[in-house]
């Protein structure tokens, strides 16, 4: 493999990875707080829509970013009304939203089939896209690209350094304690679930505003499912997550290239690659959480447990 | 109070499952007319208003595939007594024998099943409605009442692959591939014998995808081959991902189903192009008059006028434009010379001796690769 092929392989990655791990910080700070949220997909997949849609009309791709992120958020919204105000179980809810967020968009989005949008376009950096390797790699991208550089640091920020990431962890942890302190353990993991579902939002619009430039139903093509099971690869934290989604988005542009080289591996082994790689890192991972050193790695006690009202 | 949350809970879910599956089963055709009895036998010509009914795999909107036979409906739908109706976005497999019943039940006297995944349920529901037409398009099945269509899309391909020959100046072509059957494997075919006749030291690697549209990673898949030195790209698939890789890129690109220069204005080539019309037409006449039959396999060219290619991009010399067009002349009179021999596999070994013309079922069946296609044939 000659330089180029390598750098190209490496910024590849990066476009692959940016939607996912905008997804996974999102379902990260959701499952802290406690609420499981299987319906990622269906944020997704309402959110790229979303973006599109918004760009389209106002012929802004800031514009529909917010969109995306809403979208995202209202839909999650919907998965925090049925599971913290209805106690409904957290998994079917999760799976329903999914379903419903694929079969909503598809059926608003089938009018505009394969119209074009405008959306993010790639820029230089002034003098980080100088670096040797790095500045090819990361950042001759778009913006969105350059805004999920900063997601990580900001989701740890918000979780680990400000009291409000505090008391959504706590809700997550152990709620009762949290109401104890005088918290309101039911509104924090409203806002965990609102949260979430923005970051998830800001991943399906990716998709539409900056990698595609198309619409089309059903992009996000099962990229919110990874996010979920990448989740519990990063122990539910942001870091690893950064971790989790390049591997996958690297190894989703590896076997592309691979056959381009002109190899002759039989192709249906290379596109399953990447769900082999992620079933694998599943199972070490839990291993881990369960040896002794695997005490960080544990998911919030109370994750996917509804608050039950006293009385 | 707790028990009623729950409940409720419960309601809202089970509303919002009910929704969303409302939603994703949703067809946008008018096939209302589900509890009228199958029409009376059609013997001898037809009078009255006949009924044709289509079904698309994918939306209409994608100017793609079914957009294609979408332009073919709606010409049929202008010839006189005919009324046309279509249901779009229809999953192969289960779901598309629930729509093509409904159709037979609606007293649709032909319908035509546009996707190669409609064939099992075509047969099925063709043997339950013995009095209703069915055309399947790129099956290899037939009954009674089933006859199967296909066009020679390879003849635009070799076209388009002459074309790509002549443009690429790393004599390297990126193709994105769909599935791997006989159908898509032709097509990489004849595009690379296409460009080997005016360039024989040119190579067409291939990636494949398993998708019939998925622009993003169909995209990917084009970057990937524009990253090895590729600096034309064709492609099989619906989406015009590939089309803008190139674009962007500052690349060539070569589209398929229909004119794609729309989407990628500076690297569009020229595309292989469908043009159902005169096929539907002729059907629908032909049921019309009673001279209809199944059993059938109809498999019609550039002579009959079905596959075409796009216009040229202003990119592509005028010189090159004639040979092409002349190439397209022979098709256009019915001389077709894509699958004579001596043609050669990747190995090198011969598999179609000099002078010799495949027969159709060879190319119905094919599964190997010409030499000069780089990757693997699965």
């Amino acid at each position: 493999m000659s330089p180029e092929l390598v750098v190209a392989l490496l910024a590849a990655t990066v476009q692959a990875g940016t939607p996912i791990l905008f997804a996974t910080l999102g379902e990260i700070i959701s499952e802290r707080a406690g609420v499981l949220n299987l319906g990622v997909e269906g944020c997704m997949a309402l959110a790229s829509f979303a973006g599109f849609l918004v760009c389209h009309q106002t012929g802004s791709a800031w514009l529909g970013l917010a969109a995306g992120g809403c979208a995202g958020a209202l839909l999650a919204g919907l998965h925090g009304l049925v599971c913290q105000v209805f106690l409904g179980n957290q998994v079917v809810s999760g799976l329903a939203l999914t379903i419903f967020g694929v079969g909503l968009c598809n059926f608003l989005g089938t009018p505009y089939v394969g119209q074009a949008t405008v959306g993010f376009q790639q820029f230089a950096v002034p003098a980080l896209s100088e670096l040797p390797l790095l500045g090819a790699v990361f950042f001759r991208q778009d913006a969105l690209v350059y805004l999920s550089y900063l997601t990580p640091v900001a989701v740890w920020f918000l979780l680990w350094r400000t009291s409000l990431g505090l008391g959504l962890r706590a809700a997550g942890e152990m709620p009762a304690a949290a109401a104890a302190a005088g918290l309101n353990p039911l509104r924090l993991r409203f806002l965990g679930v609102l949260l979430g579902g923005f970051l998830c939002g800001l991943g399906g619009a990716y998709l539409s505003l900056a990698h595609t430039h198309l619409w089309t139903t059903s992009l996000s093509g099962g990229r919110g499912w990874v996010a979920v099971a990448l989740v519990i690869f990063a122990f539910w934290r942001p870091g690893r997550a950064v971790a989790g989604a390049y591997l996958f988005g690297g190894i989703m542009a590896f076997q592309l290239r691979l056959q381009a080289s002109g190899t002759n591996v039989p192709s249906s082994l290379l596109l399953m690659l990447p769900y082999v790689l992620t079933v694998l890192v599943l199972v070490l991972s839990a291993a881990r959480a369960r040896s002794a050193h695997g005490r960080g790695s544990a998911a919030p006690a109370a994750l996917g447990v509804n608050i039950e009202p006293e009385g | 109070m707790k028990q009623l949350s729950r409940t409720f809970g419960a309601l809202t879910l089970t509303l919002a499952l009910g929704l969303a599956l409302a939603l994703t089963g949703c067809e946008k055709a008018a096939d209302k007319a589900a509890d009228k009895p199958a029409a009376p036998a059609a013997q001898g010509p037809r009078t009255g208003e006949l009924k044709v009914g289509f079904v698309y795999t994918s939306p209409v909107g994608d100017a793609g595939y079914s957009w294609a036979h979408d332009q073919g409906r709606i010409a049929v739908s202008k010839m006189e007594g005919v009324k046309t109706s279509f249901v779009e976005a229809v999953k192969e497999g289960a779901d598309s024998e629930r729509v093509i019943e409904n159709m037979a039940r609606g007293g649709y006297d032909l319908v035509f099943t546009t996707s190669f995944g409609f064939m099992d349920p075509t047969m099925k529901v063709a043997k339950d409605f013995p009095k209703v037409k069915f055309m399947h398009c790129s099956g290899f099945k037939a009954g009674e009442n089933v006859s199967n269509y296909f066009g020679r899309i390879y003849q635009a391909r070799y076209l388009t692959g002459m074309v790509a020959g002549s443009m690429t100046k790393s004599n390297i072509i990126g193709y994105v591939a769909a599935f791997p059957i006989p159908e898509v494997i032709r097509g990489i075919n004849a595009f690379t014998l296409g460009v080997r006749s005016l360039n024989p030291k040119a190579q067409v690697r291939v990636v494949w995808t398993k998708t019939w549209f998925d622009p993003a990673l169909e995209k990917d898949a084009a970057i990937s081959l524009l990253d090895v030195g590729a600096d034309v790209i064709a492609q099989h698939q619906d989406s015009a991902g590939p089309q803008e890789a190139a674009q962007q890129r500052g690349k060539y690109s070569i589209g398929y189903n229909s004119n794609m220069a729309s989407f990628a204005p500076k690297a569009h080539l020229t595309s292989a192009v469908w043009n159902w019309a005169p096929l539907y037409e002729a059907i629908v006449k032909e049921v019309r008059e009673g001279t209809w039959t199944g059993n059938r396999a109809i498999w019609w060219g550039m002579d009959k006028g079905i596959v075409d290619i796009a216009p040229f991009g202003p990119m592509v010399p005028k010189a090159l434009q004639d040979k092409v067009l002349a190439q397209k002349a022979l098709f256009v009179k019915g001389e077709d010379k894509v699958f004579v021999g001596p043609i050669k596999d990747q190995g090198g070994q011969v598999k179609i001796a000099a002078g010799v013309k495949a027969e159709d079922k060879d190319l119905l069946g094919m599964t190997w690769f010409v030499e000069g296609v780089v990757g693997s044939v699965q």
